[in-house]
C-alpha cells in the first residue's frame, strides 16, 4: 500500500502524517509513507489546498486534516481491495 | 540535514558571540531597546490583542466551512464573483499563513485561473485576520484600513492585469473538476458569526483608545468602553454555554494553541530584532534614525520605491512586519513608505518568488513581481500624500 502525505511542511501537514503513523499502528498495518514537499509535484495531484492524503494513488482527503477513523476507514478499504 | 542546521546555529551563535561589540554603549543600549520594545508588547498588546486574535482566527479556522468560500474559486465559477470573492478569501481561508501558496497553487492550475490566483496570492496575506488587527491595534486604524483597501483593491487590478497579459493560461488549463464542498455545514451560519462578532466586539471595545474630549461619541464609548466589553463577554460565554459541544470547544481551543504555538516564537523573536536594531519609536536601536530616515523617509518617489523592493524581498514571518514597521516608523520612516512595505512585504519574500516560480513559470513570475512592486509603491505615494 501506498500512502503519499501531500503538504509543504507546515504544521497541519505534519499532523496528517502523525494521524497516518497512528492508524497504521492502531490497524497493524504496514505501508509505503512518503512525504510530498515539493510544490508541482503536489500540483499534480490536482488538490486545491494542502494537506492532501493519497492512498494508492487516490486522492482521499484535502484541505483538511481528516479525523484518525477516517484514514483507518481508508487504509482498511485499500487493504481489503 | 538537521546535524547542518545545528552546526550552522552553533558557528552563528559563537561569531555572534566573538564579533559583537557588547562593550559599546551603542551596541548596549540596542540590547536594552530589544528587551524594552519585547516588554511593551509583552504588556500593551499580547493579552488585549494577539491571545483574542489567536482565539478568533482558531474559531475562523475551525467552525467556518472553506468549502462554502472555495467554491467561487472553482472553474465554473461566474468571473466577476471569483475576483471579489479571492480578494477578501484570505480572511477566511487564509488565516493560516501557510496555506497561501498551496491554495495559490489549486487555484492556478485547476481552478478559475491565473486572474483569481494572483488576486488571492496578493491579498491574502495582507487580508489575514490576526495581521489586520495587530496592523491596527500597534500602528494605527489608518494605517490599518489603507493596508486593506490597498490589498483588497490593487489585488484586483493585479489579478485582472495578470489575466489580460497571459489570457492563454486559462484556455489551456481550465477543465477542472468543480471544487468539491464535502458536507453541509451542521450549524446554521449565524451561530458562528455571531460568537465571532462577540469576540471581534471584545476586541475593538477593550482597545478603545482615549481620545479628545470634544470628540463627543468617540470619548463617550471610551467612558463606557469596560461596561461594552464586559456585556460582549457575557454574551460570548451565554453563546458558548449553549451553542457550542465539548468536542467543538476541544477544536477551538486546540486551534488557537496551535496557532499561538506558530506565531508568537517568532513574532517576540522579530519584536526583539525590530527593537535591537531600530528601536523603540522615540528611540535609538543599531541603525541610527538618520540612516531610516534618508532613505525612506518622506514621501518620495525613491523612498516609497526602496520600500517597495525591499519589502518584496524580506521574509516576514507572520506578524513580524508589525514591530519591524513600528521601529521604522519609530525612526523616521515615512507613512507612504510605510505603506509600501505593508503591501509588498508580506506579499512575496525571496524564498516565495522561487516557489511561485516553480508554480507559474519565470515569466508569469517576474510579471507578478512588478506588478506588486509597482502597486506598493503607488498606494504609498497616494497615501503618504493623503496623510500629509
Amino acid at each position: 500500500m501506498e500512502i503519499k502525505v501531500l503538504g509543504m511542511g507546515c504544521p497541519k501537514c505534519k499532523e496528517v502524517g502523525k494521524r497516518v503513523d497512528a492508524a497504521l499502528a492502531e490497524l497493524n498495518v504496514s505501508a509505503d509513507v512518503e512525504k510530498v514537499t515539493d510544490i508541482k509535484k503536489i500540483m499534480a495531484y490536482g488538490i486545491l489546498a494542502t494537506p492532501g492524503l493519497v492512498i494508492n494513488g487516490e486522492v482521499k482527503c484535502s484541505g483538511k486534516i481528516p479525523k484518525l477513523e477516517d484514514i483507518k476507514a481508508w487504509i482498511h478499504e485499500a487493504a481489503a481491495s | 540535514m538537521k546535524e547542518t542546521k545545528i552546526f550552522l546555529i552553533l558557528l552563528a551563535v559563537f561569531l555572534t558571540a566573538y564579533f559583537v561589540p557588547f562593550s559599546q554603549p551603542a551596541v548596549q543600549s540596542a540590547i536594552v531597546e530589544a528587551f524594552l520594545m519585547l516588554q511593551e508588547y509583552a504588556r500593551l498588546h499580547v493579552l488585549s490583542c494577539l491571545v483574542p486574535a489567536f482565539f478568533i482566527a482558531g474559531a475562523i479556522s475551525v467552525f467556518i466551512r472553506k468549502e462554502s468560500v472555495i467554491r467561487y474559486l472553482g472553474p465554473r465559477a461566474p468571473r466577476l464573483l471569483s475576483y471579489g470573492v479571492a480578494s477578501v478569501s484570505g480572511a477566511i481561508l487564509a488565516v493560516c499563513s501557510c496555506t497561501v501558496l498551496p491554495l495559490f497553487a489549486g487555484i492556478y492550475a485547476r481552478g478559475a485561473g491565473i486572474g483569481p490566483a494572483t488576486v488571492f496570492l496578493y491579498s491574502g496575506p495582507a487580508i489575514n485576520v490576526l495581521a489586520i488587527i495587530m496592523t491596527a491595534k500597534v500602528l494605527g486604524a489608518k494605517i490599518g484600513l489603507a493596508r486593506v483597501i490597498g490589498a483588497v483593491g490593487f489585488s484586483v487590478a493585479i489579478g485582472l492585469l495578470m489575466q489580460i497579459i497571459f489570457r492563454e493560461h486559462d484556455d489551456k488549463v481550465r477543465n477542472g473538476a468543480e471544487f468539491a464542498g464535502e458536507g453541509a455545514a451542521d450549524r446554521p451560519l449565524w451561530k458562528t458569526a455571531l460568537p465571532i462578532g462577540a469576540m471581534v466586539g471584545i476586541l475593538v471595545f477593550m482597545n478603545w483608545a482615549k481620545s479628545d474630549p470634544s470628540v463627543k461619541a468617540w470619548y463617550a464609548v471610551y467612558r463606557a468602553k469596560w461596561i461594552l466589553t464586559a456585556a460582549f463577554g457575557a454574551a460570548l460565554v451565554w453563546m458558548i454555554a449553549g451553542w457550542f459541544t465539548k468536542d467543538e470547544l476541544k477544536e477551538w481551543t486546540s486551534s488557537t494553541w496551535a496557532f499561538a504555538k506558530q506565531i508568537l516564537p517568532l513574532l517576540l523573536g522579530g519584536v526583539m530584532l525590530a527593537g535591537f536594531l531600530l528601536g523603540r519609536p522615540g528611540h535609538e536601536g543599531i541603525f541610527p534614525s538618520s540612516v531610516v530616515a534618508g532613505l525612506v523617509g518622506g514621501n518620495g518617489l525613491l523612498a516609497n520605491l526602496f520600500a517597495s523592493v525591499s519589502g518584496a524581498l524580506m521574509y516576514f514571518a507572520t506578524l513580524t512586519e508589525v514591530p519591524i514597521l513600528q521601529g521604522l516608523l519609530g525612526s523616521g520612516m515615512g507613512q507612504g513608505p510605510a505603506l509600501a512595505l505593508l503591501l509588498a512585504g508580506p506579499a512575496l519574500s525571496l524564498p516565495s518568488m522561487i516557489v511561485i516560480g516553480r508554480i507559474m513559470g519565470t515569466k508569469k513570475t517576474l510579471v507578478y513581481i512588478a506588478l506588486v512592486v509597482v502597486t506598493a509603491t503607488l498606494a504609498g505615494l497616494l497615501f503618504g500624500a493623503w496623510t500629509h
